[in-house]
Parts: C-alpha cells; structure tokens; sequence
C-alpha cells in the first residue's frame, strides 16, 4: 500500500498525459454524472485514484467530483459503482469524446 | 434512420463486428454496422498484436494492402522486481518466414483498414451512431436497435453485438449481468515514438522484425497484472494493465504505475528520448470461460469482447474476436440459406461451432486461472523478487561455494514461502493448467 501511493504520488501529472490525446468536447452534455452526496462512499473515494484519467476529485467540502473532458471512455467507474449506483454513466453521444490517433 | 430492412445489424466494428460484417456481406447479406467512434478505431485500444490466422480464415491475401507495424521475431518473457527482470526470451529465424505469424499493429489504422475491406464487401456503414436498446417484437425476439440519431431506429432479422468489454446494450437489455470488478482489467498505454533505426538497432532487428516483451512482478504492485512493451515500425507501445477491484484496494493509481513500469532501469533505457504522443485506457475481460455470458438468444448473437473471449494466459483477444464474428457471421448465413429463422434454438450452432474451435477449448482448458491467479498475489510479488534474489546470488562471484549458494538459495525459497506452500502452489497451478 505504502509503496503504491509513493508510485502514484511521485508519478507523473495526468493532465500531461491527456494533453497529447485528442477529443470532441460535447460541451454542456457530460455523459457521466456523480449522485449528489454529502459525505462520500468508500467506493465514490476510490474513483479518485483508479480513473485512468483522474477525472474524479474532492471538493473542498469533501465530496467527490467530475470534470468527464478528459474521460478516455474505459467503463472502470461504471463498474466499481455499479451496486451501489452511485454514478450515471453513458456513452458520449456518437462522434463526440475521444478520439484515439493510435489506440 | 433507414427505412430498408436489414439481414442483420453489427454493432461495433472492431475486430469481432467487423469479422461479422464481412463474413455475413460477403455471402450478399445486407447488413448494417453501427459504430458510435468517429471513425472504426477511433474508440479502440489494444496493445497491439495481431494474430495472422484468425484474420486469413477472413482474408487470406490480407498481408498485400492491410497497415502491419513489425513482425514478431521474439517474444521476451520477463519476471521483474523493482531493479531486475529475469528473462526467458524465444528469438528465432523460422519467424522470418513468408507469411509471418504474428505482427504488431496499431489499431486504429488497422480497424480503419479492416472497415474499409467490410464496406468493400457490401456492408453499410454509419459512424457517430450509438446504439443505446435492442428493439423486441410482443414475443420478445429481437428485431432491431433504436440509436441515439432522430428517427433512429433500423430493423433486422438478427443483431450481432460486437460492443466490446463495456457493452452497455447488452448489460442494460438484460442479455447479461454486470461485469464484476474482480473479473476485469483495467489497462493504460502509451505510444512512445522513435526514428526506425534507433528501435532497430536497440532491440537488435532489421527491416521489420519486431520484438514483444511480456513482463509481470513487482511492476504491479502487489496486485494481480501484467506490463508490456511492443516494437511498432516508428513507435513503441508501452503498457500495464491491473484487475479493477485490486486498484480500488490498492490505492495505487494506473498512470502512476505506467510512470514507475517506464522508469524501471530494465525499461528507461529502451524508450530513451522517445516522444509520447498518446494515452489511452481499456478494460479488459480476465474472467475467462467462467464469466462467459448468454452468447445467443431470440434474434440476437454476443461475439468478442462482450462475450468475454480473451485468453488472459496467452495475452489473445483479437484472435478471439475474429473468430466469434466470423463464425457468428456463418451461422447467421447457414441459416438464412436454409430460410430458418433466427430464432434462439437455431442460433445454438453459433455455439455449437464455437465449442469446436480452438476459442472454446483454450478457455475451458485455463478456466481455473482467473481464480489461481486472483486468490494467490504472491505469484506478482513475492515469487519475482524470490527469483530475482536467486539469480543475483547464481550468478555474482564473491567467494561464496556453488554448494553454500544453492542452499541459501533453496533456504530463501522456504522462508518466503514454507516448502507445503511451495509445493501448494505448484499443485494448483498444475491443476489450473491442466
């Protein structure tokens, strides 16, 4: 455990990798959408560190959010809450997220 | 959206719905192919291998115009720990031969080209187009899909859902259950790019050979998964790839673990002064032959991804999903000639001609290692560095007598692990192997 966060901790910035991808913005529709909460799921917290594209952060009221713009589209968040129901999850409308160059 | 009615609808085109496609087109069915991407590729991702058999059985002249990186002259097997790897590397000249075994491929420009092949054979069709529910008639049999365009509906006698591992249309029409944490990887790449010759001469190849490597050890963190690195022609793509639900205990993040894989001094050295120029994730089925859902019913048939077929032990998935679209494709044909409906009593010989293939046999012969492997983590931690130490204390010459190093050795063995867990181990892995 300790390790773990020591690797994600000195890893490199997302952001930064997110840069060089490219995406259609559906500006104003987000296909994903976060139930409103007061105090986080253990469940909703672990989305701030398994989302590929660290699309989910807390608040400084401690709730968890998300900025879907860099959202690479993998489903890890759909599934990890998919008991408790905890986020709206659906396919950007067609055309529109990212587009991979390469895959 | 169109009015006409359809043999069959594909939705996706990746490898499973464009094998589908093009299988069911050629034979003159008129078939539709839905793909929410921009372009075929745009929303796919593999590392990329392709398997040459599964797409001559499609397209055997493929090699002439089809976007190949390398071909694969040697495949490297490695079991790191946080300094080493301990390698087992196959490197042979038979690899060079005239219609090569396996390539790498990148995959958007490969599905661009395997769509083009599927249009060329017949097939209609339409990006930007999500398909969001199957359409049912009173009875319940499946009759068309209802798309996220206006006015998007289209009709068919079967609808073949090569949706991928995130399948929502299956998932939410109730064709099967949610895909579990524990039974799905999570994997991240990057595509790290570098002058031809500088990829040559480091990984000792000419023209176009190609080396793959194939890692697992402490890289992932205690969690179970694996790490890899394949040549392409100019570009090098680097990966790793965790089951979900050891990421959400792990508190480990994917791009943090790509860092530290990349950073690794087996691996810094060979992606030096390289320019990254893409990141992308996926998730990958690893439940094997035990999470193989429904794969038909009343009008409607699973193939690739989204009936799970991926051979997690040997790293194959797009060869599976060639071979289910191709022969869901024949089925559909076959039973279009014989004017039989595809009702789900007669689309069970998608199943039955699956279960004499080879996709059916590997999964059931390895259906015991997605459990091995979940409920036995020490075979990523402890077992790489026990290796590791081993090997260091071969191979350095300090003094020590060949007989004393043998023992501490052994000795290192039976700490780490006690001899009943030594033997344990390989009893089940035997057991899940066989």
């Amino acid at each position: 455990m300790t390790n773990a966060v020591e690797i994600g901790a000195s890893g490199a910035k997302v952001e930064e990798k997110l840069f060089q991808n490219r995406y259609l913005v559906d500006a104003g529709r987000p296909h994903i959408q976060i139930r409103p909460h007061e105090i986080p799921s253990k469940i909703l917290l672990s989305l701030t560190y398994t989302c590929p594209a660290g699309c989910y952060s807390r608040n400084d009221r401690g709730q968890v959010e998300i900025a879907a713009d860099g959202c690479l589209e993998c489903g890890t968040c759909r599934i990890v809450t998919a008991e408790t129901g905890e986020i709206q999850w659906e396919y950007p409308r067609g055309g529109y997220g990212v587009l991979y160059k390469f895959g | 959206m169109i009015e006409e009615r359809f043999d069959a609808i594909v939705v996706g085109a990746g490898p499973s719905g464009n094998a589908a496609a093009y299988t069911m087109a050629k034979e003159g069915l008129k078939v539709l192919q839905l793909e929410r991407g921009e372009y075929p590729g745009s929303k796919n991702v593999q590392g990329a291998i392709l398997y040459a058999n599964a797409l001559e059985k499609l397209i055997p002249d493929f090699r002439e115009d089809a976007p190949l990186e390398r071909h694969i002259i040697e495949q490297r097997i490695w079991t790191m720990d946080d300094k080493s790897y301990v390698g087992m590397h196959y490197r042979s000249e038979d690899f060079n031969e005239e219609r090569p075994n396996r390539y790498t491929i990148i995959r958007a420009q490969f599905d661009k080209w395997f769509s083009r092949k599927v249009r060329e054979a017949g097939a209609t069709l339409l990006c930007e187009t999500t398909v969001k529910e199957l359409l049912r008639d009173a009875k319940g049999k499946v009759i068309g899909v209802r798309t996220d365009r206006d006015n998007g509906v289209a009709f068919a006698d079967v609808v073949i859902l090569g949706e991928g591992v995130n399948g929502l249309v299956g998932q939410r029409s109730g064709l099967r259950s949610e895909l579990k944490p524990d039974s799905v990887a999570l994997a991240v790449k990057e595509m790290h790019f570098l002058p031809r010759e500088v990829i040559e001469s480091r990984f000792n190849l000419k023209d176009n050979e190609g080396v793959v490597i194939e890692a697992m050890g402490t890289i992932t963190a205690g969690m179970t998964g694996t790490a890899f690195l394949y040549t392409n022609q100019e570009s090098i793509s680097v990966g790793i790839g965790c089951i979900v639900s050891d990421f959400a205990e792990n508190g480990a993040t994917p791009y943090g673990l790509l860092e530290a894989f990349k950073n690794h001094p087996s691996i810094k050295p060979l992606l030096a002064n390289s320019e990254c120029k893409e990141y992308a994730a996926h998730l990958i089925p690893e439940g094997g032959y035990n999470s193989i859902p429904e794969l038909y019913g009343d009008g409607w048939i699973v193939v690739g991804d989204a009936g799970q077929f991926v051979n997690a032990v040997h790293r194959e998935g797009s060869n599976l999903a060639m071979t289910t679209g191709r022969i869901a494709g024949e089925t559909v044909v076959w039973l279009k000639r014989r004017r039989e409906e595809l009702s789900k009593a007669n689309l069970a010989e998608y199943k039955r001609r699956l279960d004499e293939t080879f996709v059916m046999k590997d999964l059931k012969k390895y259906r015991r290692i997605p459990a091995f492997l979940h409920n036995n983590k020490h075979v990523f931690g402890l077992y790489p560095k026990l290796v590791a130490a081993a090997a260091q204390t071969w191979f350095r010459v300090d003094g020590a007598d060949k007989l004393s190093k043998e023992k501490e050795i052994l000795k290192s063995f039976r700490k780490g692990r006690t001899l009943s867990g030594l033997i344990g181990d390989a009893f089940k892995l035997a057991r899940s192997w066989r």
